[in-house]
């Protein structure tokens, strides 16, 4: 079987996109097509999708690891980065959403800056870009998620609840979730903001698509993060 | 029973020895599970505790009038009330705490699984050179004949 048409083993060679997948069946072909057309190495983490979303991945390309039941986001990117990790030569982990709400020229953009500033991570915010599309009960929620996450590590991050990230390996292999669900974000950023290593923070664009609203977590499901964050 | 709460004094009634014959059950069904040791004891006195409590409670209903009165509570049965209120919030945080260290273990055999089996996908796409997914060189002699 030939994957799709991609990006060759020079195109960052050492960089692991690590998509966490669970039911996007009507995306995920594309999106890893996508990000493979820039960036060569994809590994989705089926997270015991019912819908055949890991077969699709694997025809776009991406490598599948596949979780046998369902864990939860936060568990299904701790999986990715360990298998990231393990591959020879990597040396950078991109975590990206399977819904197609990132753009791969936002990750190209973080990656550079990675490499030039020599950042241990660089985190995707929805609100140093102006282009914010957010809902406001949904921005009210993720403004109080930032909150938690200053409170918790005392890092100053616009947005902590944002799935699109560059970590370099060192920083990475410190990175050990024990959120399964959704609050994994906030987690992330405390591991790494533990490790000392220099950080910043990089405007991306999120696309709502119908398609990312209609699954995305409803405003409701953040009272689940925010309990997730505070009864650790 | 008498109206105002105080048993009738013929002797033990039917309601009294399946009262204690049910707690008695619960008590040996709780008492099956495992964890680390030192907690364990504690649950368990704390257990056969509240098993003495529920017997007199249930032989002696007077004393618990008595008791309740005794705290300030106006009857037994309110002081049963705020008694099992407690015990019940103990029991959701104790099964909450189990449940996450269960879903954890979970998730690391759930992880390690799936390692494993990309692990075996990876050494078996490298001993096919037609797909191209993997960067790595193949391995220096192929592995022994399984069978």
């Amino acid at each position: 079987m030939d994957p799709a048409p991609a990006a060759g083993d020079g195109a960052h060679p050492d960089t692991w996109v690590v998509i966490p997948l669970f039911n996007e069946a009507a995306v995920i072909g594309d999106v890893v097509r996508g990000v493979r057309q820039e960036l060569a190495h994809v590994v989705c983490v089926d997270d015991g999708s019912t819908d055949g979303s890991g077969e699709l991945a694997r025809a776009a390309g991406a490598k599948v690891v596949r979780h046998p039941v369902n864990l939860g986001q936060g568990a299904a990117l701790q999986t990715g980065i360990e298998y990231a990790l393990s591959r020879p030569g990597a040396r950078y982990v991109v975590t990206f959403d399977a819904d197609g709400q990132h753009q791969v020229t936002d990750a190209l953009d973080m990656l550079a800056r990675a490499r030039e500033e020599d950042l241990a991570a660089v985190f995707g915010s929805r609100f140093l870009s102006e282009r914010v599309e957010a809902g406001l009960v949904r921005r009210i929620v993720l403004k109080l998620a930032v909150w938690f996450t200053r409170q918790s590590t005392g890092m100053r991050l616009t947005d902590a609840h944002n799935g699109l990230r560059v970590i370099r390996a060192d920083a990475a292999r410190r990175i050990r979730l024990r959120q399964d669900g959704m609050a994994h974000a906030s987690e992330i950023v405390l591991h790494i903001g533990r490790t000392g290593l220099p950080w910043a923070e990089h405007p991306v664009h999120v696309l709502y698509t119908d398609y990312s609203r209609g699954k995305g977590q409803s405003s409701l499901n953040s009272v689940n993060i925010l309990v997730d964050l505070v009864f650790r | 029973m008498n109206p105002d709460g105080t048993p009738v004094s013929s002797g033990i009634t039917l309601i009294q020895v399946l009262l204690i014959l049910g707690i008695v059950g619960v008590a040996l069904l709780l008492n099956r599970t495992t964890a680390d040791s030192r907690h364990q004891a504690i649950r368990r006195l704390l257990l056969l505790g509240f098993v003495v409590a529920a017997v007199v409670s249930v032989a002696f209903p007077t004393v618990l009038s008595q008791l309740a009165g005794f705290v300030g509570v106006g009857r037994g049965t309110d002081l049963l009330l705020y008694a099992l209120v407690i015990a019940f919030l103990s029991f959701i945080a104790t099964s909450l705490r189990r449940t996450r260290q269960l879903t954890s273990r979970i998730t690391v055999l759930a992880r390690e699984l799936a390692l494993a089996q990309a692990r075996i996908e990876d050494a078996e796409s490298r001993e096919t050179p037609s797909s191209a997914q993997d960067p790595a060189p193949p391995p220096p002699s192929p592995p022994a004949d399984p069978s």
